[in-house]
C-alpha cells in the first residue's frame, strides 16, 4: 500500500459545521487540514432544516437567560448548566457573525434575521413559545454549511475530501495523529498534528428508521472508545416526531412552529392532552412517547403505527415560502401537496445527546474528573459537554456545532505554544494495514449487509423511544452474538479503490461498540429521564440519578463511572410543558 | 405495496480489472415507493458488493448521487422507481473522468467553482448587528442559493461537453448567488473572472440545464440575468 506523510498543526475530522467552524478559528495561527468520509457539502450537517436558536429579540422580546432555562428544563436537568449558559449567551453573537460571513437568513420586512417558534423554546421561563430560531427558509443548515465551507476555503484550510479515517493515534495521552483511507487512490494517508479536533456527526444508522446520513455511522467515536476513551450519557438518543412514515426523512419542527399540529386517527389535536402549554411545541422527547402512546392505544391512523402531522391551515404561501423543501419532499416521496393533504409521520432516530465528553473548551475528557486527553478536541454531535443533557431542544444543535467548534479553536489558538507535535509510530500504521488486509481476505459464510440490518433491528426493537430491562439484557446478548458472527463475514472486492463493502464491513465493526455502549448505559440507568424511558422504572430519580454516565472499555468488558451534573441556577423540579 | 421487478443496466469500469467500461444487467424487485438509490444498494447488499457509487443523505439534499438514469442527469435518491419503465439504465454523469462505475471525479466541476471566488466579499468592517438585507434583496438569490454542487446541469451542457474549459452553469449560477446579494462587494471581479477566458458568453443558451437541476433551479434564467448585468457593465465602462 502507498503511503503518504502530512503534518498539519491542527487536523479535524469531519467537514460539518462543528469542524468547520473549529477550523476557521484554528487557521488564524496555523496550518489546517480538515478530512472528510464525504464531499464537505456533503456533510450531513447539510441536512438540518429549521433553524438556530439565539435570543436575538428581532421578532418579539427574547432574553438569553430564557433560553437558558429552556435548554436545562428541556434536558430533563442533566445539562450542565455552566456549558449551557454559555452556549445561549454566545448564541447571539455566534448567530450575527454568521450572518457577516454570508449565510442568507430569512428576513423580516425590515430587513433584519427573521425568527419563528421551535420546540420547548418559550419566553418569561416558560410561558408561552417564542420566536427564537433563526432560520433559512427549511434550510438552514445547507445555508450555513456552505457559508461556513466557503470562508474556511478562503482563509487557507486544506481540504482533504472522501478520506475515510481508520485511525485516531493515542499514544501517552497525548493525540499523536491521524491514519486514513483516501477512496479514489487507495493511498494511506497518516498525519501528524499538534491537535486533533474530532466533529464527526452522529450515528442514527444504528437505528432501522432513521433521519441521518448513510455517512451517520460514528466509527470515530469506537476508535477512541477502543482506546480508553470514554464516552458519556450514550443511553439518550433523541427520536424525532415527525419523520416521514416509513423512510424516516425529517419534517422540521418549524413545521409546527409555523402552526401544524399532530392529529390522531380519530382526529384529535392529542398535544392538548400531553402537554397543555405547549401542546405541538412540547419537547421532541415528550411528543414522540405522546404519539406512540397514541398509536398503542389503537389511535394511529387507521389503527396503524403513524399519526398526521396537519398543515393544511396554514396559508399555502407560507408554506411555501418558509417550508419549501419538506412540502418538496412530500411531493417527491408521499405525492401530496401538504397543502392540501395530511402527512403520515412517526418518530425517526435522529440526534445522539451522548458522545465524547469534553469540557466547555471541547477538550476531551479521560476520566471523570478534570484530565485530558493531551491536544484531543471534540465538537458536535459527536461531542457531549453536555448542553443537550437527557433531551436536546430544537435549534440547538446547529448552536451547539458552531458555539463549541468555535471554543475548541479559540482554546488550541491560546494554547497553541503549549502543544506538542504528535508522531505517529509505525507499529500504528502497520496495524491499520492488518486490519484491511484481515477484512478483505475474510472468506466466511455472513453477509455484511445481513449483519448490519439485524443490529438495526435489534436497536430499533429494544433501544428506541421504550425500553425495558428485559429488552435491553436481549439486545446486548444479540448485540454480542452479531459481533461473533462478523469474524466470519466475506468481502467480494479486494480492490482499495472506492471499496465500499470494505468501509461497511469497518463501520459495522466499529458500530458493535456503540450499540453496546447504548444498550448497556440504558440498563444501567433504572429511572426515565428526557428521551431514555424505562417502562419499569416510568419516574425520574433524581436522589439516584442527578448524574452523567461515563462508559469505559477495559478489556473485553464496559464498565462505568458517573459524574455529577454542573448546577448552577436552576434546581430541578418536575417538568410540565 | 405493490412490487415490481426492475432490470437495473449499470454501467461498470473498475480501473484495476481493466481499461473497458461494460454494462451489466442487475434483476431486482422493488416496492412502488423505493427509488433508485434503493435499487443500488440492495444490488450492492445482495448481488455485487463491489458496485460503487457515492451516497450519503438519501433524501435530496446533499448532493451525492447525480448520476446519469435512462439518458437524464438525476438524484438516485430523488427518482422513484414507479416513474421509470422496466429496465432503468445507469451510466455516471457525462464528462468527468470516471474512478469507478458510477463514481466520477469531480474534480474538474469543483475547480470551475473555485474560480468564481465562491465567498462573500465584504470589506467594510462588520456592524455589531446583522447586516440588513430586506426581503425583496433576497429574493433574488433565493433560488440561487438552493444550489447543492451535484453538478447534474454543468455536465448536462453541450458546451461543456465540448470544451472543458467551460465554466459550466454551475459555477455561473454560484457567482451569480454572489453578484445579486446585496451584502457583497466584489461584484465587478466575479464579473470579470466568469467573462474571461471561456466563459458566460459562450453560454449559447442550449438551454439543457434548464430541466437538469434536481432542485428545480432555473439555470437559465440566472444566466441570462448574468449576461444582461455583463453587457450592461461593459457599455458603462466604454462610455
Amino acid at each position: 500500500m502507498e503511503e503518504k506523510r502530512h503534518y498539519f498543526d491542527v487536523v479535524v475530522i469531519g467537514s460539518g459545521l462543528a469542524g468547520l467552524r473549529a477550523s476557521i478559528e484554528a487557521v488564524k495561527v496555523g496550518s489546517v487540514a480538515v478530512l472528510t468520509k464525504l464531499y464537505p457539502t456533503r456533510s450531513h450537517s447539510t441536512a438540518a432544516q429549521g433553524g438556530i436558536g439565539a435570543a436575538l429579540g428581532n421578532e418579539e422580546p427574547d432574553d438569553p437567560a430564557w433560553h437558558t432555562f429552556d435548554t436545562v428544563k428541556g434536558s430533563d436537568y442533566l445539562g450542565d448548566q455552566d456549558a449551557i449558559e454559555l452556549m445561549c449567551y454566545e448564541a447571539i453573537p455566534t448567530v450575527i457573525e454568521l450572518e457577516h460571513m454570508g449565510v442568507p437568513f430569512s428576513r423580516t420586512p425590515e430587513g433584519k434575521i427573521a425568527q419563528r417558534r421551535f420546540g420547548g423554546h418559550t419566553k418569561h421561563f416558560g410561558a408561552e413559545p417564542v420566536r427564537r430560531a433563526c432560520y433559512s427558509a427549511d434550510r438552514t443548515g445547507h445555508a450555513v454549511l456552505f457559508a461556513l465551507f466557503e470562508q474556511a476555503n478562503r482563509l487557507g484550510v486544506r481540504f482533504f475530501e472522501e478520506c475515510q479515517v481508520l485511525d485516531i493515534v493515542i499514544e501517552d495521552n497525548k493525540v499523536q495523529g491521524i491514519i486514513a483511507l483516501e477512496l479514489k487512490s487507495g493511498i494511506l494517508h497518516i498525519f501528524e498534528a499538534k491537535a486533533v479536533v474530532v466533529a464527526v456527526g452522529g450515528f442514527g444508522r444504528l437505528f432501522k428508521v432513521t433521519s441521518n446520513a448513510l455517512a451517520s455511522t460514528g466509527e470515530c467515536l469506537s476508535m477512541l472508545f477502543e482506546q480508553g476513551v470514554p464516552l458519556e450519557d450514550m443511553e439518550f438518543f433523541q427520536f424525532h416526531p415527525t419523520g416521514i412514515y416509513g423512510l424516516g426523512i425529517l419534517i422540521t419542527e418549524g413545521a409546527r412552529g409555523e402552526g401544524g399540529i399532530l392529529i390522531n386517527g380519530l382526529g384529535e389535536r392529542f398535544m392538548e392532552k400531553y402537554a397543555p402549554t405547549l401542546k405541538d411545541l412540547a419537547p421532541r422527547d415528550v411528543v414522540a412517547r405522546a404519539m406512540l402512546q397514541e398509536i398503542r392505544e389503537g389511535r394511529g391512523i387507521n389503527g396503524k403505527d403513524y399519526v398526521y402531522l396537519d398543515l393544511r391551515h396554514i396559508p399555502r404561501e407560507i408554506i411555501e415560502k418558509r417550508l419549501p423543501e419538506i412540502s418538496s419532499f412530500c411531493k417527491i416521496y408521499l405525492g401530496i401537496d401538504p397543502a392540501e393533504a395530511p402527512i403520515p409521520v412517526a418518530p425517526t432516530a435522529h440526534y445522539a445527546m451522548g458522545g465524547i465528553p469534553t469540557d466547555i473548551h471541547g477538550r476531551v475528557r479521560a476520566d471523570i474528573g478534570e484530565t485530558f486527553i493531551e491536544g484531543l478536541y471534540s465538537a458536535g454531535e459527536c461531542a457531549c459537554v453536555s448542553v443537550h443533557g437527557a433531551n436536546r431542544l430544537g435549534c440547538n444543535s446547529l448552536l451547539d456545532t458552531l458555539v463549541f467548534g468555535r471554543q475548541a479553536g479559540k482554546h488550541i489558538v491560546q494554547n497553541f505554544k503549549d502543544l506538542t507535535k504528535g508522531s505517529v509510530p509505525r507499529a500504528r500504521i502497520e496495524r491499520v494495514k492488518d486490519m484491511i488486509k484481515d477484512f478483505i481476505n475474510r472468506k466466511g459464510k455472513e453477509r455484511l449487509s445481513n449483519l448490519r440490518e439485524e443490529l438495526q433491528e435489534v436497536m430499533t426493537t429494544y433501544c428506541s423511544v421504550f425500553r425495558d430491562e428485559e429488552g435491553l439484557k436481549r439486545a446486548i446478548e444479540s448485540i454480542r452474538d452479531l459481533r461473533e458472527r462478523f469474524k466470519y463475514i466475506s468481502l467480494r472486492d479486494s480492490s482499495l479503490i472506492f471499496n465500499q463493502e470494505l468501509l461497511n464491513a469497518f463501520e459495522l465493526y466499529h458500530m458493535f461498540n456503540l450499540a453496546e455502549v447504548i444498550a448497556q448505559s440504558a440498563l444501567m440507568r433504572t429511572e426515565s429521564r428526557g428521551a431514555h424511558y424505562r417502562v419499569d422504572f416510568p419516574s425520574r430519580d433524581d436522589e439516584a440519578w442527578l448524574k452523567h454516565t461515563f462508559a469505559f472499555k477495559r478489556g473485553e468488558e464496559i464498565v462505568f463511572k458517573y459524574r455529577p451534573v454542573m448546577i448552577t441556577k436552576f434546581t430541578p423540579q418536575e417538568r410540565k410543558f | 405495496m405493490e412490487e415490481k421487478v426492475y432490470i437495473f443496466r449499470i454501467k461498470r469500469f473498475n480501473p484495476q480489472s481493466g481499461p473497458e467500461s461494460y454494462f451489466q444487467d442487475f434483476e431486482i424487485v422493488l416496492s412502488e415507493y423505493e427509488r433508485v438509490l434503493d435499487g443500488l444498494l440492495k444490488i450492492q447488499s445482495e448481488l455485487d458488493p463491489s458496485l460503487a457509487f457515492r451516497r450519503s443523505c438519501a433524501h435530496g439534499i446533499c448532493g451525492s448521487c447525480a448520476m446519469r438514469i435512462n439518458k437524464k442527469n438525476r438524484l438516485a435518491c430523488q427518482t422513484l422507481v414507479k416513474e421509470l419503465p422496466k429496465v432503468i439504465t445507469i451510466e455516471p454523469l457525462p464528462g468527468l473522468p470516471v474512478i469507478k462505475d458510477l463514481v466520477v471525479d469531480m474534480d474538474p466541476f469543483f475547480e470551475k467553482i473555485a474560480e468564481v471566488m465562491p465567498y462573500l466579499i465584504n470589506r467594510d468592517p462588520p456592524p455589531e448587528r446583522e447586516r440588513l438585507q430586506r426581503p425583496e434583496d433576497q429574493e433574488k438569490i433565493l433560488e440561487a442559493i438552493t444550489c447543492i454542487l451535484c453538478g447534474c446541469c454543468t455536465t448536462s451542457c453541450p458546451v461543456y461537453q465540448q470544451s472543458k474549459d467551460y465554466i459550466g452553469p454551475s459555477a455561473l449560477l454560484r457567482a451569480y448567488r454572489f453578484i445579486f446579494d446585496t451584502r457583497d462587494q466584489a461584484g465587478k471581479e466575479r464579473l470579470e473572472r466568469i467573462t474571461s477566458k471561456i466563459g458566460l458568453f459562450h453560454c449559447h443558451s442550449a438551454l439543457k440545464c434548464l430541466n437538469a437541476c434536481p432542485k428545480g433551479i432555473d439555470l437559465p434564467a440566472h444566466i441570462f440575468k448574468l449576461k444582461k448585468l455583463a453587457l450592461k457593465t461593459a457599455i458603462r465602462r466604454k462610455d
